[in-house]
């Protein structure tokens, strides 16, 4: 229950500030009237929620692998990482959104641009934080490596990655957070179906109610992927 | 041409400063301890003769086996693995095959008996190191260097880990590096002071090594030889 209370507050203030008046219900309708359009449109709802969902989780396997795959190369091949160290920093200066529009001219309506757009906002941080963490093994501790003549492939299992993977836990929890707003960007840009959809739709025929119910639930699947990532990432003492 | 035993020579820089001037440091089977003032180049010495990067460079003659054995200040332990993992450390580095039972018969030999499961964060500061003896010991390698890895321990401690690794080791050639004069006479069969870019031979004491920590003969030598040191700075 105490748990609870932090949400409970802003809730109240909300239901306020809709019974008040000052605010017409076409600009902001009360929690109350959302609540009520969640549970008669669930049916609706429930479909755009899975269409989005699945796009989320595709482009987070995705960028994972991806993003892991370039980071444990550059510890395998110094070339690679001298290559490919730049072009990471540079594209973390690159605002990933302003790609939406061509992904969907390249990939058309479907999930691919989606999932695509997904990729691209986990798969920098992934790359980065990963890259980060397997350069900052303890020299020290790299001296082993040395004086058993390890190869790179047997340093980097038993004595790079076991030291980054807290910075590997880091990225990932970063990672989650993003990739429902690169699914929901892409749906804005151009799609038939999902949250992002039903939000932009429903905004269009001034169903507000609708389109609060598809905003409460992208923000509560953010926060439950956050969750779940979180309570693994722990277990797994990352 | 053979040499009784490893070790090497020549003249070394770090820089344009020398550290060591046309000076040879021999490693003959036994314990043999190297002394000198903090930032006299003692542990990059240890680091030239184990292959390790450094910023000095050797002009001379560098004469190890294969495989080193090192333990240095810090134990190094990997905290993700378990007691018995780590002793194997080296041998999977090199990709070699593991052998558990050995692992726990080591962790046994070094006092911790039936700890093979435990992790590194469960372990005091004193076992830690001795999970790194058990590591330097799975090796078998006929070259120990030893970086200071007594001086983070309590002075209890750290006299038992003394006269564990020298037992245990007492068939390698070893060179242990420390600023501590009553732990080289305690240890060391031969003792070397790096000073002004030279390497002094110092006039061990007589067997048994190691000393016992009460030992009266070792008290007045090490007050001695603290002496000398701190006149010499």
């Amino acid at each position: 229950m105490k748990r609870l209370l932090p949400l409970l507050l802003p809730l109240l203030l909300w239901q306020g500030l809709a019974l008040s008046g000052q605010v017409p219900p076409y600009i902001l309708p009360g929690p109350l009237a959302v609540a009520r359009t969640l549970l008669a449109e669930s049916a609706l709802l429930w479909t755009h929620l899975l269409v989005t969902l699945s796009e989320v989780l595709a482009g987070l396997a995705l960028g994972v692998v991806l993003g892991a795959g370039v980071a444990l190369s550059t510890s395998l091949s110094p070339a690679f990482e001298r290559l490919s160290h730049p072009v990471l920093v540079a594209s973390q200066a690159l605002p990933v959104f302003v790609l939406a529009p061509v992904l969907t001219l390249w990939m058309g309506y479907g999930p691919a641009p989606k999932v695509a757009m997904t990729v691209l906002l986990v798969f920098f941080p992934v790359a980065s934080g990963l890259r980060d963490g397997l350069a900052a093994t303890p020299p020290e501790v790299l001296d082993l490596a040395r004086l058993s003549g390890a190869s790179r492939l047997r340093a980097l299992f038993w004595l790079r990655l076991p030291h980054a993977l807290p910075h590997l836990g880091a990225s990932l929890r970063i990672a989650v957070t993003y990739a429902p707003t690169g699914a929901v960007i892409g749906e804005w840009v151009g799609a038939s179906q999902g949250l992002g959809y039903l939000m932009l739709m429903s905004n269009a025929r001034m169903k507000i109610e609708l389109m609060f119910a598809a905003l409460i639930l992208i923000v509560a699947m953010t926060l439950v992927l956050n969750l779940t990532t979180d309570r693994l990432l722990r277990r797994a003492r990352m | 041409m053979s040499r009784p035993g490893y070790g090497l020579g020549g003249t070394v820089r770090l820089g344009d400063r020398h550290l060591l001037r046309d000076a040879a440091l021999p490693v003959a089977p036994g314990w043999t301890c190297l002394l000198g003032a903090s930032g006299a180049g003692k542990s990059t010495l240890l680091r030239l003769l184990a292959g390790l990067d450094c910023t000095a460079q050797l002009e001379g003659w560098r004469d190890v086996p294969e495989r080193i054995g090192w333990m240095a200040q810090r134990d190094l332990l990997q905290d993700r693995m378990s007691l018995a993992a780590n002793v194997q450390l080296m041998a999977r580095l090199r990709g070699a095959s593991a052998d558990p039972a050995r692992a726990e018969a080591l962790l046994a030999s070094v006092g911790l008996a039936g700890r093979g499961d435990a992790r590194p964060a469960q372990l005091s500061g004193g076992e830690r190191q001795r999970v790194a003896l058990a590591r330097v010991l799975f090796d078998e390698a006929p070259l120990v260097l030893l970086d200071e890895p007594f001086s983070a321990l309590d002075p209890a401690r750290r006299a038992a880990m003394q006269s564990l690794a020298h037992t245990v080791l007492k068939d390698r050639h070893v060179l242990m590096v420390t600023h501590d004069p009553a732990e080289a006479l305690r240890l060391g069969e031969r003792i070397f002071l790096l000073q002004d870019q030279a390497l002094v031979p110092l006039e061990p004491l007589s067997p048994p090594h190691p000393r016992p920590v009460g030992d009266s003969e070792l008290a007045l030598a090490g007050a001695a030889l603290l002496a000398r040191l701190g006149h010499a700075a």
